[in-house]
């Protein structure tokens, strides 16, 4: 079985980052990249399939993203893996989460995979769209918010959990291939090793075009996705009323507080 | 058609609350465009939901039964893509909720519909739909656009809009879903695991902790703390997860919502829109995070900015 497991850099932005003159995007000199948390659960879902079916299930970890984003995927194959796949060219800029699913879609299709591992969202758009569009694409059976996964080799079926309010989870059975995303907290990450890190250098990144995965332009950049930026701004904000002070000061202040509150 | 449909949630027979704030966002919306506001009730039991759906501004409620009692992504999916392409509304709105993160991308992505997730403000200006939602957590909010879209679907973020209080009589209708294959099986629910008699939803005083205590045995310092102000001790959705406290005692979304409580003291949390979901109506709270612009401080009233540590430390020595 191969896992196909889709990765992305998140941008933090520093403290005093500004909206661009276009008014529509960040001042990319305030901004850093990250693998997104969700993926570091996902990435560890499949290497613990991976290591627990032994030279029967494979893991590939894939981006769409230009040459900065080959960090994550080396991020990612310093824990494990032997390659990486990245997919990009200019028509690729713009695009909003259903656009990059066409991408990873097409991706899972060329690879052979049998399971798509995503993120439940990402920390910095926070959309929450790409894995279960993965999955309408491919025309596959899908689970969002997926927070435990049992997999027996041979059975052609997933036994997963999905994570509802308030600590409620639902038992789901799943045929492959599936789609499934990967909630926070299903796993523990494992860190990388030096060594790891080391290896990573020299594992292969696969460069693929949209053309080379079938994906006409037309469908990607701003024009094919579902919804395009108008503008940015940052928003006025309701502030609580700052305890100022040393810290003694503060901490004699706040037990006045909390004593008033309390009725004391 | 200027119509607005909005999409019904329930689980085990209790209607999601944001359903009711989306009637009042489809209102305005259909107002400004002259449509009506339809509603669709979809379920096992679709029915049931009828009495708490028929609020102020809702015309018609369309009943849609489904095969399976409790969501199922496919259902679902197959029966708003035909109540869009049967009624061609110019808006569709869903709960933004566990389950249309199930199924909404699949749907927008495969009508090519517009699509945004999370939303917290909708509006028209002219004929173009402007939604508003948040990036780089919570630091940006960004207006969305759809061109070109004949039916844009929005998920809406829960307790962002105010649910109409006053109910109405709407007409009723019936829907045919088309059969869709169901390629999910639910087994079972499996209930959380019960506490150790601490009862977060019953606690009138609590301290929460949060990605800010760094290190497991730093946990024990903050239990000591809360045992010190008489508050029951919580936290963020981290520290259950590192299982460095229990997932009874995590705050938010997934875990409980704090409906008794009357004072909130949160250290060294960041405040994501999951943890303020189960604590933002507390009518006092205290917010302490070394991070000047955490999201917390804009749903505390008071907040100190400063290492949790270092408070924690002064906190005890002058309480003794």
């Amino acid at each position: 079985m191969k896992i196909l497991v889709p990765v992305k850099q998140v941008e933090i932005l520093d403290e005093d980052f500004d909206v661009q003159d276009d008014g529509r995007s960040i001042d990319p000199d305030c901004i850093e990249c990250e693998l997104n948390e969700w993926d570091d659960y996902s990435w560890e879902t499949a290497l613990q399939l991976m290591e627990k079916h032994e030279g029967t299930v494979e893991a590939v970890p894939m981006t769409v993203g230009d040459e900065s984003a080959d960090d994550g995927l080396r991020k990612c194959l310093a824990k494990g893996g032997e390659r990486a796949i990245r997919v990009w060219d200019d028509s690729v800029a713009g695009s909003d989460p259903i656009a990059i699913a066409r991408l990873i879609a097409a991706a899972a299709k060329k690879e052979n995979a049998q399971l798509v591992l995503a993120g439940t969202q990402s920390t910095d758009q926070a959309h929450g769209q790409t894995g279960i569009a993965v999955a309408a694409l491919l025309g596959w059976p899908h689970v969002a918010v997926v927070s435990a996964l049992d997999y027996s080799a041979g059975d052609g079926k997933l036994t997963v959990r999905r994570e509802l309010e308030g600590g409620v989870e639902e038992e789901i059975e799943i045929a492959l291939p599936a789609v499934l995303t990967i909630q926070l907290g299903i796993n523990e990450p494992r860190y990388a090793s030096l060594r790891g890190i080391k290896q990573a250098k020299t594992k292969t990144v696969d460069l693929l075009s949209p053309s080379d995965l079938g994906v006409p332009a037309d469908q990607l950049g701003e024009h094919g996705s579902a919804a395009r930026v108008r503008r940015m701004y940052i928003p006025e904000r309701s502030k609580a009323e700052l305890i100022t002070g040393t810290p003694p000061e503060q901490v004699k202040r706040l037990i006045e507080i909390v004593n008033e509150l309390k009725g004391a | 058609m200027a119509d607005i449909l909005v999409i019904s949630e329930q689980r085990r027979g209790v209607l999601n609350a944001t359903v009711a704030e989306a009637i009042a966002v489809a209102k305005e919306l259909a107002a400004a465009k002259g449509g009506k506001v339809i509603v669709a009730a979809l379920g096992g039991d679709p029915d049931r939901l009828v009495p708490v759906l028929s609020l102020a501004g809702v015309d018609e409620i369309i009943s849609v039964a489904l095969p399976s009692p409790e969501f199922q992504s496919d259902e679902y999916e197959a029966a708003v893509a035909a109540l869009i392409a049967d009624r061609t509304p110019k808006a569709v709105l869903l709960p933004h909720s566990i389950d249309s993160l199930g199924y909404a991308p699949a749907l927008a992505a495969k009508g090519g519909f517009g699509f945004a997730t999370d939303v917290f403000g909708a509006r028209y200006d002219g004929d173009d739909l402007v939604a508003v939602r948040q990036a780089y957590q919570e630091k940006v909010h960004v207006e969305l656009e759809f061109p070109g879209k004949e039916t844009v679907v929005l998920t809406l973020r829960s307790g962002a809009f105010k649910a109409p209080e006053e109910t109405a009589s709407p007409s009723l209708t019936s829907f045919v879903a088309p059969k869709a294959d169901a390629l999910t099986k639910h087994v079972t629910f499996h209930e959380p695991v019960a506490s150790d008699g601490e009862d977060l939803t019953a606690a009138e005083y609590i301290l929460s902790i949060g990605r800010g205590v760094a290190d497991e045995d730093n946990v024990a310092e903050f239990e000591d703390l809360a045992g010190a102000l008489g508050f029951t001790l919580g936290c963020s959705r981290p520290i259950a997860d590192n299982g460095w406290l229990p997932k009874y005692r995590q705050v938010g979304q997934s875990g409980k919502t704090v409906s008794a409580c009357k004072v909130y003291v949160a250290m060294g949390i960041s405040g994501s829109v999951q943890h303020l979901a189960g604590m933002k109506h507390v009518p006092h709270i205290i917010a302490i995070n070394k991070d000047p612009e955490a999201s917390i401080f804009s749903e505390a009233h008071f907040g100190i900015v400063g290492d949790m540590f270092e408070i924690s430390k002064e906190l005890k020595a002058q309480l003794g």
